[in-house]
């Protein structure tokens, strides 16, 4: 069967149960399936937050997902992956964005939803900004992020 | 062409999109980084650290030393913070 990839960019939030179900559906030949889930913290930096602002790039952010979604299903046998990035308000405890990959054995997919995660994190179009009760302060990228991305480049 | 601006890139600038038309001795990206940044204060301030800006040219990433020739979108925004 051919690999089922799936990727959305979307306001309102997702049904990780209901998405393992549209990847795995009517499949046997699904071994293993790495779920990851980012969920917005009620803390940053020590102090409380009352929500994140995800502002993203419309057009690029679907187009260098995907670009790195090929690259995950060139490099490991997948038998599938889903990706969706929420934008907009998203309140502390919901969900922010959603990494699947299916694969025969567990391994590649582990190796690929952790490849998908670290570049989503440094290479996909989006910026978080923190509104706390008073102010609001765009989130600094992380040098360890982009340190784990570039693991992926050496051999 | 169409310049896109996003989060604190934008909110300096006061917009989210313009259409330029800079001269031709604006060859690359940097260069014009440079020209946006004589546009005024706004633009000064957005750019003020212009090694921390990053750019997408029709939706891929690009270097500062990537030429602008043929370009639709040119985008301007802070490092990535998604994910």
């Amino acid at each position: 069967m051919t690999a089922h990839v799936t990727i959305r960019i979307q306001e309102e939030d997702f049904d990780i149960a209901r998405e393992i179900e549209q990847l795995t559906h009517g499949r046997t030949d699904i071994g293993a399936i790495v779920t990851f889930s980012g969920i917005c913290r009620g803390t940053e930096g020590g102090d409380t937050i009352a929500a994140l602002m995800l502002e993203h790039y419309p057009g690029m952010a679907e187009e260098e997902i995907r670009r790195h979604a090929e690259e995950a299903m060139a490099r490991w046998p997948l038998q599938g992956l889903t990706v969706i990035h929420r934008f907009g308000r998203i309140a502390p405890g919901q969900n922010i964005v959603l990494v699947l990959t299916a694969s025969h054995h567990r391994e590649a997919a582990f190796h690929a939803a952790e490849y998908l995660m670290d570049y989503l994190k440094t290479s996909a179009p989006f910026w978080k900004r923190v509104d706390g009760a008073k102010e609001q302060n765009w989130v600094e990228a992380q040098a360890r992020d982009e340190a784990a991305a570039a693991r992926w480049t050496k051999s | 062409m169409k310049v896109k601006y996003f989060a604190w890139v934008r909110e300096r600038i006061g917009k989210a999109e313009e259409t330029i038309e800079p001269p031709a001795s604006v060859r690359t990206v940097e260069d014009l980084i440079g020209w946006l940044t004589k546009r005024g204060e706004t633009y000064a301030h957005a750019f003020e650290r212009p090694r921390v800006i990053r750019a997408a040219i029709d939706h891929a990433h690009v270097k500062p030393e990537t030429a602008i020739a043929g370009a639709r979108e040119i985008a301007f925004f802070p490092p990535m913070t998604g994910g």
